[in-house]
């Protein structure tokens, strides 16, 4: 009935993954275990999650690359509030980084909509900026395990009927970013603007303020995904997540994501980061050299492109060349 | 290719007999003839639809002509390609030049003929002397090392000319080239094809202006309706007869019969002004009306609906709706108010290629159909499937991406998406542009239709039968501001003509 939560071409590449375990299972059996199957999901939630937060921004027509930076940086606010002031609530510090990251987020809206600055531009204008202020809070120094609260290190690992609550969050995402693609006027909007701007702009909607609201959907994302990953890896410096927007953006890509706009599912999203999962999780247990992966990758990202093209004749913008070459 | 020029001055430099070409649906050109002499301006004039863009196409070879034959220097020629045009030295310098802002002017004139050098490189010294050499020919001292950027638009014409002279060539279509230029430029212009006149060059004018016409043309032909009705001597005619030419014609096509039946006023405009667009533009718009908005391309017609919806602002002015003060500050409020605009170039601006039928109907009417923020599908279809039929659109499914659907059913969609919104008052900007004669008629029957329920409409349009066939009154608006207005009773293609060209009532 609706052909935005999942389209065909979603289903294929949930195939692609299910086919893609079965043939690592023949070398190493152990790898469709339910507990590693679960291990793989949890490995990869970070990246789905910035992946489908992507998604909205790609939908419009934009990118965000600063969603790396993003993370970063207010991991290590939220980290070092922690080691300042250990007493803060675990929530608080939650909804501290989704504020954060939203702003960061806005900030990148903000200079698309109404400077009119390319999106590419801002977002590695931004992305350079974030990574330096890490830095300068920082001092250049690592907040490390010890100096976390143990409260702090272990929410992302606490566990509900058996699965972690890094996996739980994730999956309460997807839902919600479902719906929001889905079944709001938002949503809607991200495809109006993304398919056709000019005709968004007669049936009433502002391109600008959509793509505002997707960096800053975008931003909310990362910014929490910041608190996962320090939390979760229990160290934070300004290196963590470097050059991970590139994973987020391929993931993207691989799910069926249009770069060209208006095209795109969360569950497309979500297939497109577990397919990377999968194959960063299999490839060393079956001593496939880690070179190995980029190389698959790369070469799933130009499949999926080719394979969007044929299937969608539509004309995508060739940034992912970009996205390889520094990869 | 060297031409002996006393026979270039008795035979036509280029002659079309019997020429015809069809596109679906409709008759473009239909035994047309237009014959062009070395040293001559050859005014083309028509009404939009005459054929005057087909002809043009044929005789640079993007059109291939179904019947028919091109002499050039009385050889019989085809122009299978435009390169073959080219080659046989016809080239047009169109209303808005095809030129590279980053690249010189050198750059800009030989591209695609560069000279080479023997190695095969971009002979770079030649090209920009023969370059420099092209437009002192012309009169204008341009250096060709200059980005064309930095040129002003009279200039860049300039460069456009001596693009299409670097390819020797005899024959020089200029489609409205005065469009997009100012009062002095126009006149550089004049002086321009003064010397390509006086180059042995056969030239085509086409212009909707007829001081134009008459200040530089030695001939003219007129089409009308896809046929050749009438050429001559400029010297032994005047604008009036050339009008009564171009329009004078019973208007042929069928349109619905309705009843007027304006009631109050439903939008009052006054004192519209835009910096640069249009000024002081005032009129009512009363329910149950068509409202034709007639002009020349470029009169403001369409800037003016676009600051009225939203999308641009005006600098002043005031409007009321059911004589109640409103301010529209954006597309959302607009349709939020009952107006809206079904715009000119609905491929563009229309639908959303990769959204499903029923996304593209809902989409200006989401607020409506949602439920403390989430959409309703079930509502969504119903709506979709409700507007659909009633303009009986033909589709497999509304989970169908718009993108797939033919043209007409496109269009349809757009239609469809409009009136979902159940709006007060409908803009409509050339509202059968590139649609088939059947469809036209279609179009206009249910155009009455939504009058007759009490709709308003305000129609932007070129062709004159369309605006008398179905306007309730017309503006002519003229270099942005409104020239003259009519009622039924009073509108008459003639009286159109003038009042969008400025040209004075007949002795």
């Amino acid at each position: 009935m609706n052909a935005l939560l999942f389209r065909p071409r979603d289903l294929l590449l949930a195939g692609a993954i299910v086919l893609l375990a079965i043939a690592i299972s023949t070398r190493y059996g152990a790898f469709v275990s339910l507990s590693n199957l679960l291990n793989v999901y949890n490995d990869t939630a970070i990246l789905i999650m910035l992946a489908f937060a992507q998604t909205a921004v790609i939908l419009t027509r934009c990118i965000d690359l600063s969603v790396a930076a993003n993370l970063a940086l207010t991991g290590m606010i939220v980290a070092q509030l922690n080691t300042i002031a250990p007493g803060v609530p675990i929530l608080a510090l939650i909804a501290l980084a989704l504020l954060i990251g939203a702003v960061l987020g806005a900030i990148n809206g903000f200079l698309v909509w109404k400077i009119a600055i390319p999106p590419i531009v801002v977002t590695l204008g931004t992305l350079t900026i974030y990574r330096g202020l890490i830095f300068v809070i920082a001092g250049g120094e690592w907040v490390n395990a010890h100096q976390m609260s143990d409260a702090f290190k272990a929410f992302p690992r606490e566990t509900l009927f058996g699965v972690p609550v890094l996996s739980w969050i994730s999956l309460l995402l997807i839902v919600v970013m479902g719906l929001v693609l889905t079944r709001t006027a938002l949503g809607r909007s991200f495809y109006a603007v993304g398919g056709n701007p000019a005709a968004a702009v007669y049936a009433g909607i502002d391109p600008g303020r959509v793509r505002f609201l997707a960096y800053t959907i975008s931003g909310a994302i990362s910014g929490l995904c910041g608190y996962l990953w320090v939390s979760r890896y229990a160290v934070a410096y300004v290196d963590i997540a470097n050059g991970f927007e590139l994973d987020v953006v391929a993931a993207c890509v691989i799910g069926g994501v249009s770069i060209a706009g208006g095209i795109g599912t969360t569950a497309g999203a979500v297939l497109g980061a577990l397919f990377l999962g999968v194959i960063k999780n299999a490839l060393p247990v079956i001593d496939v050299s880690p070179f190995w992966q980029m190389a698959i990758s790369g070469a799933a990202i130009i499949l999926a492109v080719a394979f969007n093209a044929r299937a969608e004749r539509t004309k995508g913008r060739i940034i992912l060349k970009r996205a390889e070459t520094t990869a | 290719m060297l031409h002996d020029s006393s026979i270039a001055a008795s035979v036509p430099a280029i002659a079309l007999s019997g020429v015809s070409k069809s596109f679906p649906g409709v008759k473009a050109l239909n035994a047309v003839a237009l014959t062009l002499h070395a040293g001559e301006v050859t005014a083309l004039v028509g009404e939009n639809g005459a054929g005057k863009s087909t002809l043009v196409k044929i005789l640079t070879g993007i059109h291939q002509p179904d019947a028919g034959e091109i002499t050039v220097r009385g050889e019989p020629m085809r122009f299978a390609t435009p390169q073959a045009a080219a080659e046989a030295g016809v080239t047009a310098i169109h209303q808005e030049t095809v030129l590279f802002d980053e690249l010189s002017v050198a750059e800009n004139v030989f591209l695609g003929h560069a000279p080479r050098t023997r190695f095969g490189f971009v002979d770079w010294a030649t090209m920009e002397r023969r370059a420099r050499d092209l437009l002192k020919g012309i009169g204008a001292s341009i250096d060709p090392r200059l980005p064309l950027k930095d040129l002003g638009i009279a200039n860049q014409h300039l460069v456009a000319v001596a693009r299409a002279l670097s390819t020797d060539a005899q024959v020089v279509i200029m489609d409205e080239p005065t469009a997009a230029l100012s009062q002095k430029e126009i006149e550089e212009l004049y002086t321009l094809v003064e010397t390509l006149k006086e180059n042995g060059k056969a030239i085509l004018f086409i212009s909707h202006k007829f001081d134009e016409i008459f200040r530089i043309a030695d001939r003219y032909t007129v089409f009308r309706d896809g046929e050749m009705v009438a050429e001559g001597r400029i010297a032994e005619t005047d604008s009036n007869a050339l009008v009564r030419l171009m329009v004078g014609r019973a208007v042929d096509t069928i349109f619905p019969e309705r009843e007027t039946k304006a009631g109050e006023p439903v939008l009052t405009v006054s004192g519209y002004s835009h910096p640069t667009e249009f000024a002081d533009i005032g009129f009512e718009l009363r329910r149950g009306e068509i409202l034709g908005f007639y002009g020349l391309v470029g009169a403001g017609r369409s800037e003016f609906m676009q600051a009225l919806f939203g999308i641009t602002k005006p600098s002043k002015g005031a409007i009321r709706i059911d004589s109640e003060v409103a301010v529209i500050r954006s597309p959302a409020e607009a349709i939020e108010k009952g107006i809206v605009y079904v715009p000119e170039e609905r491929g563009r601006q229309g639908a959303v290629g990769p959204l499903p039928i029923f996304q593209n109907i809902t989409l200006p009417s989401l607020t409506r159909t949602s439920r403390r923020g989430f959409l309703r599908l079930a509502e969504e279809f119903a709506l979709a499937r409700q507007y659909g039929e009633r303009l009986d659109l033909r589709a497999a499914s509304l989970d169908q991406p718009v993108g797939n659907l033919s043209g007409g059913n496109q269009q349809k969609v757009v239609i469809a998406k409009w009136l979902a919104t159940q709006p007060k008052i409908i803009i409509l900007d050339e509202p059968t542009k590139g649609v088939d004669i059947g469809s036209k008629a279609a179009v206009h029957a249910f155009m009455s239709e939504l009058v007759e329920q009490g709709l308003s409409i305000i129609m932007v349009s070129s062709e004159i039968p369309e605006i008398m066939g179905m306007s309730d009154r017309v503006i002519v608006m003229r270099e942005g501001r409104i020239a003259a207005t009519y009622e039924r009773e009073a509108i008459t293609a003639e009286k159109l003509v003038r009042a969008a060209a400025a040209i004075g009532e007949a002795a």
